[in-house]
């Protein structure tokens, strides 16, 4: 492939819309006589509902209807899990409460009025009467036993597993030491900056059902909507407009979204719901939430042994669609970038009285990088060797790959030495520990935090996958030579109408401009599988490539057809299907540009082939939708479509070096550097993946110093805005140093690795291992997140 | 409520409940769906647009309250097809993602270049703080305010 674009910092197409205000998000469509909905949700952790009095909001101004529990008991399904564990228990999650809540911001009741502030007004007419049971808050506390959240089941544990490879206890037992850390992932809130939103139009004639959602997975949204509300699949249609973020907290299957579509079948209108920030916050996934007990077993020259991961994890009231699935991913990746003979997780994953935790950017692979790469700074300390170097000792070499983990994985490809020097390199590791140790003299709190991450990417193939990994794409020439690309893929951020582009006017030999990338509608585009787990370019791009090429072993038997040429005899370049140039002198014809599309309209002009020796590939795309002359037995138009099925995941990688300065008076974290040098394998767009790592690390920044979801001990939600749940702004970030390395993935032909996680998974134990290293003269080894000034204060001054 | 008030240099007379938020009017009574709402409570900065040329944020004003003001949106950042400087910015930066902050984004910036043309990083992140993006992480956002205040230096 010719790279005319793929690789440069192309600028995204899909930005002038969204620059000027000009771009549809759910709320900003608006539909004829669509009618509002708001919620009224539980104020109560735990409580038994005794009664729902509707009358006084029925006879509100502008209230159309009030839906409860009982009016959608049998006829709208449960919200889906589509994790499936051996001994998993499924509670039953209906859209609006039966007879009791179970955490914060649980659904009870929709007001359903003819605009938003009506609605509004209404919820607080709803009277329900509570009786307030004991919360289960505490994850340790649930898996011990005290109140059953969910009657039909004898406790609160969800399900237990244990995985690894390797014998753990020789493994601990033949080390010269081992460490023991207990570890706190803090619930976290996705936070994407566009709230849900969805908007139902019900066509009673047709029979038809529009669900326009803000969701990153249109078709599984569309084939678990079906089955919820009872519709037949090809009555539905899922469109995805823009969406403002997802970060996996729309990588899921809502009851609002299943009940927006059930209201507007029962009201023959479009109905619509727009969360608040305070509905979001409460009733959106959250992330995290576990609580681990690291073992680490070592050699006094630093070589690991063997590692066990004990974990608690939190996964709220109810399963979302991957609940269950997070923990056991943290179990995947817990050999990190190393060498570690014996692996070993032990998950007791338990219901509380909280949101349900799911997949937040990592989705349980940050957990893992945590727990390891504390672990190994962990060791550093006990045997006093340095951080990196530690690291270095336990990494497998670039010959070693594909290398096989005790956790049952096989790593495609990597060069983790060659990471880690690269940074080191960039922030010159060396004497920067020189300049630490003198500032210490001074009496400055300098610290340098290392990690060296692999995360699991392009999930995946669909074996492993609950409902499909592949990705799937059409790309077709219209008669007017434009290029669609249709891909499963659902970006809402990424940049893929630009990627995608670059990928599909490189392989064509076309105009960027000229392509033009639609997804995100499920009445357009075929049945894919959308966008999380950094899968889209590895997964859906190759299906964009291979789709091209398909359609270019058409578009070359039309060309030979039309040269009156044997089609081998053709080489593609810059566009266009040429006669060796030995031919192309004996014909002695020079090659006339045909204007595909400047013609007028009606009927097409037939490409003129006389005395040609090339032919564009837009002029075959024409003559094959004329199809006046094709080959025969070649079916006419130029499209293809191809769903691609990956062999394995990948496993970018890479090494972050954070360097913070603690303020001794007030707690204060500041950065002073911050490097990372990241490998996603080849890249399309350098300047999408910059952006990617940078938010990425801004994520991980939140959840190192500032995000947590808190409830208080009765369960109540204390960080329901976002006055009280912190997100990171603009002055506290430092000005990052990118680089890469790049190490080719063998699994997919672009040879993309994925990296749309790779700073949220890589950057948090950076920050921490930082944090901990400037208060290393405390004697401080290890802090849990979010590392506070108030906590760190403390520290310094609970010393003296 | 009668209110009277010029939007993106237009006039427009609105008879308004007067509990009606300015951004609920822009977006809802004017279609003006360029202004987005983040958090409702004044914290993330995606509802700003500019009341004689202050930098406001929308979700926590009265639409009564803009009554005989010139309010400027995003949809009036670009003029005659020509976008302005910081539009271009973020768009030649890659400062923006999902872009739903965008819009509140690109007119603080505005008004954060109109006080101070040259400004350092440090008064770009300050300026900034109001606003929140969690795609970007924030770098690319302020590299283009960089840029626009570098273009508008010519």
């Amino acid at each position: 492939m010719a790279t005319k674009y793929v690789g440069q910092r192309v600028k995204r197409t899909e930005d002038p819309r969204l620059i000027k205000g000009l771009a549809h998000y759910v709320d900003d469509i608006r539909l004829p006589d669509t009618l509002h909905v708001c919620f009224v949700r539980s104020i109560y952790p735990h409580a038994r509902i005794n009664s729902i009095d509707t009358s006084a909001a029925l006879a509100a101004p502008g209230v159309v209807a009030v839906y409860t529990g009982k009016d959608i008991a049998g006829k709208l399904g449960p919200v889906p899990c589509a994790s499936a564990l051996p001994d998993l228990k499924v509670p039953d999650f209906r859209a609006l409460a039966g007879d009791k809540v179970l955490f914060v911001g649980h659904p009870i009741a929709a007001v359903v009025a003819t605009d938003r502030y009506a609605a509004r007004d209404a919820v607080d007419l709803v009277m329900v009467d509570y009786e307030d049971l004991p919360a289960v808050v505490d994850v340790e506390e649930a898996a011990k036993g005290g109140t059953v959240i969910h009657e039909n089941f004898a406790d609160n544990i969800a399900y237990k597993m244990t995985a690894g490879e390797g014998d753990i206890d020789a493994s601990l037992g033949a080390a010269d030491r081992v460490v023991k850390q207990r570890i706190l992932h803090s619930r976290l809130a996705p936070i994407a900056m566009e709230p849900r939103g969805v908007l139902a139009r019900y066509f009673p004639g047709e029979e038809e059902l529009t669900v326009w959602s803000s969701t990153q997975i249109p078709h599984l949204l569309r084939t678990q909507l079906a089955l919820m509300i009872g519709i037949p699949e090809n009555k539905l249609r899922v469109i995805t407009p823009e969406v403002g973020g997802g970060f996996g907290s729309k990588l899921n299957v809502y009851g609002e979204e299943a009940l927006l579509g059930w209201i507007s079948v029962q009201l023959g209108k479009p109905v619509k719901w727009i969360e608040t920030r305070r509905e979001n916050i409460q009733a959106t996934i959250h992330g995290r939430g576990q609580v681990g007990y690291i073992e680490i077993g070592f050699k006094n020259d630093g070589t690991i042994t063997g590692l066990r991961y004990n974990v608690f994890a939190d996964l709220g009231a109810y399963h979302q669609l991957l609940t269950p699935a997070i923990p056991t991913l943290t179990g995947l990746m817990l050999s990190g970038a190393y060498k570690i003979p014996a692996i070993q997780i032990n998950i007791t994953a338990c219901f509380t009285n909280k949101m349900a935790t799911d997949a937040y950017r990592g989705a349980g692979r940050p957990e893992a990088t945590y727990v390891v790469e504390r672990a190994m700074d962990l060791v550093a300390a006990e045997l006093g060797i340095d951080a990196a170097e530690v690291r270095r000792r336990n990494f497998p070499a670039a010959n070693e790959f594909p290398f096989h983990t005790a956790t049952g994985l096989d790593y495609d490809s990597g060069n983790y030495e060659a990471a880690l020097d690269k940074a080191q390199q960039i922030i010159g590791y060396a004497k920067l520990r020189e300049e630490q140790k003198k500032a210490r003299d001074e009496g400055r709190l300098i610290g340098i935090g290392v990690s060296t991450y692999v995360e699991i990417c392009a999930l995946g193939p669909s074996a492993a996958m609950p409902a499909g990994g592949w990705e799937s794409a059409t790309v077709r020439i219209e008669p007017t030579g434009k290029v669609t690309v249709l891909t499963g893929a659902s970006p809402h951020g990424q940049g893929q109408e630009t990627s995608f582009a670059q990928i599909a006017a490189d392989e064509l030999g076309v105009d960027l401009k000229d392509v033009t990338v639609i997804h995100g509608d499920t009445g357009i585009v075929q049945y894919g599988i959308g966008t999380f787990g950094s899968r889209a370019t590895a997964v859906g791009g190759t299906a964009v490539l291979i789709a091209i090429q398909k359609l270019k072993e058409k578009a070359q038997k039309i060309a030979a057809h039309m040269l009156q040429a044997d089609a081998s005899r053709l080489s593609f370049e810059g566009g266009r299907y040429s006669l060796p140039a030995a031919s192309a002198a004996a014909v002695g014809s020079s090659d006339p540009v045909v204007p595909v599309g400047e013609a007028p309209a009606g009927a097409l002009p037939e490409p003129e082939t006389e005395g040609r020796t090339s032919l564009t590939i837009q002029e075959i795309a024409l003559a094959a939708h004329i199809a006046k002359d094709i080959p025969p037995d070649t079916e006419p138009g130029l499209s293809a479509t191809y769903f691609f099925e990956p062999k394995n995941f990948t496993f970018p990688f890479g090494t972050h070096i954070a360097v913070v300065e603690v303020d001794r008076d007030t707690g204060d974290i500041k950065f002073q550097r911050y490097v990372a040098v990241d490998d996603c394998g080849k890249v399309i767009n350098p300047l999408l993946v910059d952006g990617q790592v940078h938010g990425g690390i801004v994520q991980s920044i939140g959840q190192a110093l500032y995000e947590e979801v808190v409830y208080d001990e009765q369960g109540q939600l204390v960080t329901g805005t976002l006055m009280d749940y912190a997100l990171p702004r603009a002055s506290h970030i430092p000005n990052f140093e990118l680089d890469r390395t790049e190490t080719p993935s063998p699994v997919n032909p672009l040879g993309v690795k994925g990296v749309g996680e790779a700073g949220t998974i890589g950057a948090t134990p950076a920050i921490v291992g930082a944090v901990v290293d400037a208060l290393a003269p405390f004697g401080v080894k290890h802090l849990d997140m979010p590392i506070r000034p108030e906590s760190v204060w403390k520290i310094i001054n609970s010393s003296h | 409520m009668k209110i009277n008030l010029s939007v993106n240099g237009v006039a427009h007379q609105s008879d308004v409940e007067p509990r009606l938020l300015l951004v609920h009017y822009l977006r809802d009574v004017l279609a003006l769906t360029g202004t987005h709402v983040g958090c409702e409570t004044s914290l993330c900065g995606a509802c700003t647009v500019m009341i004689d040329g202050q930098a406001v944020k929308s979700c926590t004003m009265f639409a009564v309250q803009a009554d005989g003001a010139e309010v400027k949106t995003i949809e009036g950042f670009a003029q005659n097809g020509d976008l302005h400087p910081v539009q271009e910015g973020f768009w030649e930066c890659h400062g923006l993602q999902c872009g739903y902050c965008t819009p509140g984004m690109i007119v603080t910036a505005a008004q954060l270049l109109d006080r101070n043309a040259n400004p350092s990083r440090e008064e770009i992140c300050h300026g900034l703080d109001g606003n929140l993006c969690r795609c970007t992480g924030y770098q690319h956002i302020i590299e283009a305010v960089e840029y626009a205040a570098k273009k508008a230096a010519g």
